[in-house]
């Protein structure tokens, strides 16, 4: 079984027989709220999904991320995890203090030592992250929202948030599990934020052709309006699944995190997380975690030669689209003809036709999943 | 990025600065650092798993209570 980054599976969860001290003990600390996407983040991080990482980062590691994309240890980190915290709640906190992090109902879901509270530039943080400033982009607009002030120090988790797909949810110590009991020795994972059109089959497929198993793992969060929405993804995962794939070489489970759209940075981040799942390969395919054109088509996929002390084999896959003439599902390197005999697998296309009540054509998508998001009144984030 | 030095025998030097002529590799130094890396990774990859068998037992009937096996 492939090692965790940094060699340890980080395990930040407080035992149950102490939770209901620790649940007394929260209710007279200072308290810091956190937004859902970054609570989810929480519970990464106690699980060991963001290994190495044991909380959010103090300066010294954030300046490294940001800079060379490696933590002071060395160890490759490409998006950097971070508490931010406003004026009046870091009014009374110092290094040293435990504070209780607190979701929008004030209840403490977790603990935080602090180490240190710091300042940082914003300009800078989505500079080196996203490669851009322009307020259009996600990314950048959220770092522009926010607190002034980031804590540093590891966290301690009391408890598991409410989660609508639990049924879904396995932590990386339950995937390693799971894998070993399957026998497989190599797994590959695939990243998703979207339906799966026959473009994603073929590479999954294809991809799983090289290895013992495949681990199709969507990320389920915050993401941007007109994307599908969470419970369509997976209902379109699960239907493809039960019809087109063999049930022992497959896992379906999800990751609960936002989607960064930093592009080559979060290609690396979301192999290194996959690799903390026990995934050996990792699919990077076409403008990975991008948005927009603020990053170049194979840019996601260059990054990986500055890292090869990554731990985790990616793969790279060019553009599939089908061919008139081929009559199949080809890509650039191995079809030879006109561009005029292909149909791409463009989500746009597909949510266009989708939003004008069109069934979208069987090449481009299987038609049981086509029916199961017809079946969706609602299927896209507003 | 913080660096520190270290020594290797001189004939081990002439040897890296040799093999690296005309590759990615900018300096002897930066080869260095790839093979240790690489060395590294490889051990830390040899890690056993550091839950109990009653640990596994639990997480496997999470995993079944699930359908996942």
């Amino acid at each position: 079984m492939i090692s965790p980054h940094g060699g340890r599976l980080v395990d930040r969860t407080i035992p149950f027989d102490k939770k209901e001290e620790t649940v007394h003990e929260a209710a007279k600390l200072s308290q810091i709220e956190v937004n859902p996407d970054l609570a989810r983040d929480v519970e990464n991080i106690a699980f060991g999904a963001f290994s190495p990482l044991e909380g959010f980062l103090g300066q010294a590691d954030y300046d490294s991320v940001i800079h060379t994309k490696r933590l002071r240890s060395d160890l490759v980190w490409t998006i950097p995890i971070l508490l931010d915290a406003s004026k009046t709640e870091v009014a009374n906190i110092k290094t040293g203090d435990t504070v209780a992090l607190v979701d929008s109902s004030r209840l403490p879901f977790a603990l935080l030592a602090v180490d240190e509270v710091y300042g940082y530039k914003k300009k800078e943080l989505a500079e080196q992250v996203y490669g851009t400033t322009d307020p259009a982009h996600p990314g950048v607009a959220k770092t522009s929202t926010m607190k002034e002030f980031l804590v540093g120090g590891k966290i301690r988790l009391i408890d598991l948030l409410f989660d609508e797909f639990q049924r879904f949810r396995l932590r990386p110590v339950e995937t390693r599990v799971l894998f070993k009991e399957k026998g497989w020795r190599t797994v590959v994972g695939f990243q998703t934020r979207n339906i799966p059109h026959i473009g994603h089959e073929y590479v999954q497929k294809t991809a799983l052709t090289f290895v013992d198993g495949l681990f199709i793992n969507p990320v389920i969060g915050k993401k941007k309006s007109g994307d599908f929405k969470d419970e369509v993804i997976l209902d379109a995962y699960t239907t493809l699944l039960k019809n087109y794939y063999l049930k022992d070489k497959t896992v379906l489970a999800i990751l609960r995190t936002e989607m960064r759209y930093a592009g080559p940075r979060e290609a690396i981040f979301h192999a290194i997380v996959r690799k903390n799942f026990g995934c050996t390969h990792f699919v990077v395919g076409r403008d990975h975690a991008g948005v927009g054109k603020y990053y170049a088509p194979y840019a996601a996929q260059e990054i990986f030669e500055e890292f090869p002390d990554l731990g985790i084999i990616p793969l790279f896959f060019r553009s599939f689209f089908y061919c008139n003439k081929c009559q199949s599902v080809v890509n650039e390197k191995i079809c030879p003809h006109d561009p005029s005999e292909r149909i791409d697998f463009s989500g746009t296309k597909l949510r266009g036709t989708l939003r004008n009540g069109e069934t979208a054509p069987k090449e481009l998508i299987r038609p049981e999943v086509a029916e199961a998001l017809q079946r969706w009144k609602e299927p896209f984030v507003e | 990025m913080e660096t520190r030095s270290i020594e290797v025998p001189e004939s081990l030097y002439v040897r890296i600065e040799s093999r690296i002529k005309g590759s990615k590799f900018a300096s002897v130094a930066d080869y260095v650092s790839f093979v240790l890396r690489e060395r590294l990774v490889s051990e830390e990859e040899n890690a056993q798993s550091h839950f109990t068998k009653e640990e596994e037992e639990k997480i496997k009937d999470r995993l079944r209570a699930l359908g996942y096996l």
